[in-house]
């Protein structure tokens, strides 16, 4: 079972947690636990589920079995036992306290890189349209982009706007950050400016649970490691252990010789 | 010929401002039906989403002539007698509807889907997604044929002649019966169709450039 440092209730709770489509079982069974502050990320081989664990946590996909709590309130349901799905405003509220950046960014095209960012102060935080600006403002000047601002997505590199993406999502000043191979879709030199920001952000101790494929940032960037595979969590600790060379976990070890091999790390 | 015209265009133009009403009314209920119920079509619950499919299959399948002489002709039979004008109208309207909810439906889906898992997870409720997010991104595809489904209905108001409704070319049947000149008020007829439906194409190139600015 994770272990939380604080020892306190973790900010992240998932418990048995199953979920099908149609009849592929995606999650087997999931426990796992975030505590504040800290760094998670989840990496192992496609159709693993990380990708829809990710998508739980939110509740952009229902899960069928099993409980997600943040901050001790379940996500998508009004009460475990019943399953009583959540109102629609209720569900808004509840998402609102998680960020996600996105493997494809999805930035919304039809709006400059700060309207993206302040669509959402503005409508769900309620700030008035100055406050919300000078918010947006801030977090582009954070993530380098504030000559930006005016642009409109399909201006940017991709980079630039994963960057906005990963602006969006925080400065809704979210419980937890949930990011979902945010660069996957990326050139290999526009990789580093994106994780950079994703450093930093840590550094600050903004908590995040992290699906990648890239083991550096893994590696640098978490407090602990979770390897998915068959849709159960197959190892857990953290990256000194994980990555060892004496890993006893034969999945992971043929997992992570495979990945080496590839990217010569 | 052209006297014939200046004697036609007393006759005609009642018939011309019956056209434009008959289109007017039709395009803009339809619309707002349209709209409502492709929305249904897209996001509704499967009782909501059955009928609405069902209807939009069933009404497209149908000619408008047939659709038109039923509400005119068939539904008196079941208690409901309407004057022409309003027959014509709801047979029109009917028709619309099912076009427009395939219109709203096309470019709902046109949206990629990530759009709404980012409206979601910034924690925006259903309507707000649809109204900020969803809606901007669809309405570039649902212009053009919604625009072209416009002059449809303009073009296709031309059968409400047939319930006996005094339009443009109703109008013009008249002036023909009296004058015994077909040619030159055919083709005048022609000329003020073609003038509404350039003028309306016009115009939605017109919107179509306003929202040409949104790229993926």
């Amino acid at each position: 079972m994770a272990a939380t440092s604080t020892g306190t209730t973790p900010l992240l709770r998932i418990r048995a947690v199953q979920k099908s489509f149609g009849s592929t079982h995606v999650l087997r069974g999931i426990d796992l636990d975030v505590a504040r502050g800290e760094v998670v990320s989840i990496i192992g081989p496609s159709g693993g589920g990380k990708t829809t664990l990710l998508r739980c946590v939110n509740f952009l996909e229902p899960y069928e079995q099993g409980s997600i709590a943040i901050d001790g309130v379940e996500v998508g349901y009004r009460d475990g036992e019943t399953r009583k799905r959540r109102s629609e405003r209720d569900l808004a509220r509840m998402r609102a306290e998680t960020g996600m950046v996105f493997q494809l960014f999805n930035l919304f095209p039809h709006l400059t890189a700060a309207q993206n960012i302040t669509l959402g102060l503005t409508k769900v935080r309620g700030l008035g349209h100055a406050e919300a600006k000078d918010k947006a403002m801030h977090w582009l000047r954070r993530v380098g982009l504030a000559d930006k601002a005016e642009r409109l997505p399909s201006e940017l590199s991709g980079g630039q706007q994963q960057r906005v993406g990963i602006a969006r999502a925080v400065a809704m000043e979210p419980k937890i950050l949930l990011l979902d191979e945010i660069t996957s879709a990326l050139d290999p030199e526009l990789i580093g400016e994106v994780l950079d920001v994703v450093l930093a952000l840590a550094a600050d101790g903004m908590t995040m649970l992290t699906v990648t494929h890239e083991i550096g940032f893994a590696r640098d960037a978490s407090q602990r490691i979770v390897f998915m595979a068959d849709g159960t969590i197959s190892a857990e600790g953290p990256p000194a252990e994980i990555f060892s060379s004496n890993q006893s976990n034969e999945r992971l070890r043929s997992f992570l010789g495979r990945f080496s091999a590839a990217h010569r790390l | 010929m052209l006297d014939q015209i200046a004697y036609a265009i007393p006759f005609l133009l009642p018939g011309l401002l019956v056209t434009i009403e008959v289109s007017l009314i039709t395009v803009a209920v339809s619309s707002v039906i349209g709209v409502v119920l492709g929305v249904g079509l897209v996001y509704g619950p499967a009782w909501l989403r059955w009928p609405i499919r069902g209807f939009s299959d069933i009404i497209r399948g149908i000619p408008i002539l047939v659709l038109l002489f039923f509400v005119y002709y068939g539904l008196p039979l079941t208690g409901l007698n309407l004057q022409s004008f309003a027959a014509a109208v709801l047979g029109l309207t009917i028709f619309k509807v099912a076009q427009v909810i395939e219109y709203v439906r096309g470019a709902i889906e046109s949206v990629p889907r990530g759009q709404m898992d980012a409206a979601k997870a910034i924690g925006l409720p259903f309507h707000e997604r649809l109204a900020y997010v969803i809606a901007p991104q669809a309405v570039r595809r649902f212009l053009p044929p919604w625009l072209n489904g416009v002059t449809d209905a303009v073009k296709g108001s031309a059968l409400i002649s047939l319930l006996g409704v005094g339009d443009l070319l109703f109008g013009i049947q008249k002036v023909v019966g009296r004058t015994y000149d077909p040619l030159a008020l055919y083709c005048f007829g022609a000329l003020l169709y073609f003038v509404m439906n350039y003028a309306l194409s016009i115009a939605s190139r017109a919107l179509e450039r306003r929202f040409s600015y949104i790229r993926e």
